[in-house]
């Protein structure tokens, strides 16, 4: 089985927080991390692998530092990295990431699974996996919790559906995007981290390729930012006093009030 | 060229832009603002300048003209089983106010396995005129299937913005849609508008887990598409008396999906805390895994249900599925009783839409209280004692 995982770099846990005086964004110094929901992807990937026998590659466009990020994957059971690194690639909405992407896929050179997260946490937008799918033209299932039965022809899942749960099966190639709680990532071995700092990752530019200019980066995204600013917070919370008894009948009241 | 600009001679060095990046993406050199490899072109110094040295450049895409012709609103309209989701009349009640302020019309797009009355529901909610689709093929939410004949729609009749509720099929779908289309698409709004001058929709959407707000357009790309949470919109009085036009279209015959579903497992009603209106989130502050039926007694009295913090899943005490929070659920209650969460910033970028948020907290200096509408300071499992006393009593 021949599978690439997406990967994104993430801020770390708080690491994006305001200034309350300035409103500025105030950073603890911690470097990126890769999204947890593509660690669950990677972690499937990789136990796919020692099942049935294959290939996982990791996928990524991000700043050179990213290439961090592919290492701790390949220690953790991926066998290459592909690195999509170029300023030409900087400011793309998920259309044009999505495209970026299709084109480190054709890199890869062949696959039967694609895996990605269900969604980036900085993001949340979770339009990359079904878009990716559609520039590769291949069928998408989203939020994957469980992989049921898995041939080399096709598979069987189950994923999260609004108000419930749906089994279904698909022919391969396949794009699957998955929960969190489909597996739990594991630690790198020893062996695994000397491979990670050796083991083999490419870092590609965008002619390196061939990508269409118009559709990468800021300048193939067709939305943009034209303002950002700081929401506003709830003003002014109202504190209830009183000892854990008028604490108490206070919320009743308020609970039924707002509840109704 | 596309790429950010710094005009130096705007430039005072005041060092804001720098403190505003995200990525380390610029730094101070001999007092001037310089742009670095890790900048990913976000935006966010642009508006950070007070100067207004900063730009971000964008080299103009010549893109199709037919857009210009692109007319109207359309809202996806979502139905289970029949039964049209809330999200749809609420996205129609948005739509509608976008339709009157730009003099176009609201359409609805259905597609359902049989005839259910929802054509009339949904004009009367706003909708000038339903494009529907009944079709066996269509009953199983199946984004193949749609994203094959809502392209089809958008090719036919060329809408100039598309709204789609953030279910977990919208959320699947419309990013379908969108790159079929090869067109914009913005996850999770949180407000629409049009702009007066520009006639582009306004998208405003959570940033960098919520603490920024990003307002986003898509000029030179149609449909415009936007994804909403339900809860966020307000839907209108339905009006029986309204009138609208029904378009009846119909599938291919080679319109077939490559995905086969086998089974359908709905959820037993406990299982969701997306849908509750009344939702009382735990934390590590309940100190125990032995409080954790109390909390679980206080839900019911209240008529509600009962979700978590991160730390308790981690901890085994709680299941993944009742996890609130960005890497679990996004919660939109009506009621929101937060017990012993101290709030972590992903935390309450999930809980950003509750209507009212009250905590209950030992530290006064919890983040939980900076977004709660009501706050009680004290040891939650007295406080919660005590309430289920008091709600026993009233019922």
């Amino acid at each position: 089985m021949k599978s690439i995982v997406c990967m994104k770099a993430v801020p770390s846990t708080n690491q994006v927080r305001l200034d309350p005086v300035t409103h500025t964004i105030c950073r603890d110094g911690r470097q990126a991390v890769v999204n947890p929901f593509d660690a669950s992807a990677l972690e499937t990937a990789v136990g796919i692998k020692e099942r049935l026998g294959g290939q996982v590659t990791v996928l990524s466009m991000g700043i050179p530092d990213t290439e961090r990020l592919l290492r701790d994957a390949l220690s953790r059971g991926a066998d290459t990295g592909i690195l999509l690194s170029d300023r030409a690639f900087a400011g793309a909405d998920t259309l044009a990431t999505s495209y970026s992407l299709s084109l480190g896929v054709k890199e890869a050179g062949g696959y039967q699974m694609i895996l990605c997260g269900k969604m980036a946490v900085d993001g949340d937008t979770a339009q990359i996996g079904p878009e990716l799918a559609g520039v590769l033209e291949i069928p998408c299932v989203t939020d994957v919790c469980e992989i049921l039965h898995l041939t080399d022809k096709e598979v069987q899942v189950k994923k999260g559906v609004d108000g419930g749960h749906q089994i279904l099966k698909v022919k391969l190639p396949v794009l699957l995007t998955v929960e969190k709680d489909i597996c739990m990532p594991r630690m790198p071995s020893i062996a695994g981290i000397r491979f990670g700092e050796t083991g083999p990752v490419a870092v590609k530019g965008a002619s390196e390729l061939a990508a269409d200019p118009m559709r990468i980066g800021l300048t193939g995204s067709p939305t943009q930012v034209i303002k950002t600013f700081t929401p506003k917070r709830q003003s002014e919370s109202i504190p209830i006093p009183g000892t854990p008894g008028e604490q108490a009948s206070q919320l009743a009241i308020l609970c039924k009030e707002v509840s109704r | 060229m596309t790429g950010l600009k710094v005009d130096r001679e705007k430039c005072i060095g005041c060092g804001l832009c720098v403190k505003a990046c995200v990525s380390h993406g610029l730094s101070m050199e001999k007092k001037k603002a310089v742009v670095n490899d890790h900048c990913t072109l976000c935006g966010i110094c642009v508006d950070s300048c007070h100067v207004g040295a900063i730009s971000l450049e964008k080299e103009s895409v010549i893109s199709d003209e037919q857009w210009k012709n692109s007319k109207g609103i359309w809202v996806f309209a979502q139905q289970k089983e029949g039964e049209i989701l809330p999200v749809v009349y609420e996205l129609l009640g948005k739509g509608r106010e976008l339709a009157d302020g730009k003099g176009c019309r609201l359409t609805a797009l259905l597609g359902e396995a049989k005839e259910h009355g929802n054509t009339e529901k949904l004009i009367a909610a706003g909708a000038d005129q339903v494009i529907v689709c009944r079709d066996s093929r269509l009953a199983e939410m199946d984004t193949e299937i749609y994203v094959k004949w809502i392209c089809r729609q958008i090719q036919r009749f060329a809408p100039e913005i598309f709204l789609f509720g953030a279910t977990g099929f919208g959320r699947a779908l419309a990013p379908g849609v969108a790159v079929h289309m090869q067109t914009g698409l913005t996850a999770d709004c949180t407000a629409l508008e049009i702009d007066t001058k520009t006639g582009l929709l306004c998208q405003t959407r959570p940033a960098f887990g919520g603490n920024l707000m990003a307002t986003i357009v898509c000029p030179n790309h149609r449909p415009q598409m936007a994804t909403v949470w339900a809860g966020i919109m307000k839907a209108r009085e339905p009006d029986p008396s309204r009138t609208g036009k029904v378009i009846e279209t119909f599938l291919e015959e080679k319109d077939i999906s490559r995905i086969q579903i086998l089974k359908n497992l709905p959820a037993g009603v406990s299982d969701s805390i997306t849908q509750a209106s009344v939702l009382v989130v735990i934390g590590r502050g309940i100190g125990n895994k032995k409080n954790i039926p109390m909390m679980k007694e206080l839900s019911e009295l209240l008529g509600g249900r009962l979700g978590c913090s991160r730390p308790l899943v981690e901890a085994g005490w709680c299941e993944y599925k009742y996890q609130v929070g960005q890497t679990g659920s996004s919660v939109s209650p009506r009621l929101l009783l937060s017990i012993g969460v101290s709030g972590a910033v992903q935390h309450l970028a999930g809980i950003n839409g509750a209507e009212k948020i009250i905590a209950i907290n030992n530290d006064p200096k919890a983040p939980i209280f900076g977004i709660s509408h009501y706050v009680v300071v004290g040891d939650c499992i007295e406080v919660v004692k005590a309430l289920i006393r008091e709600l026993s009593d009233i019922s």
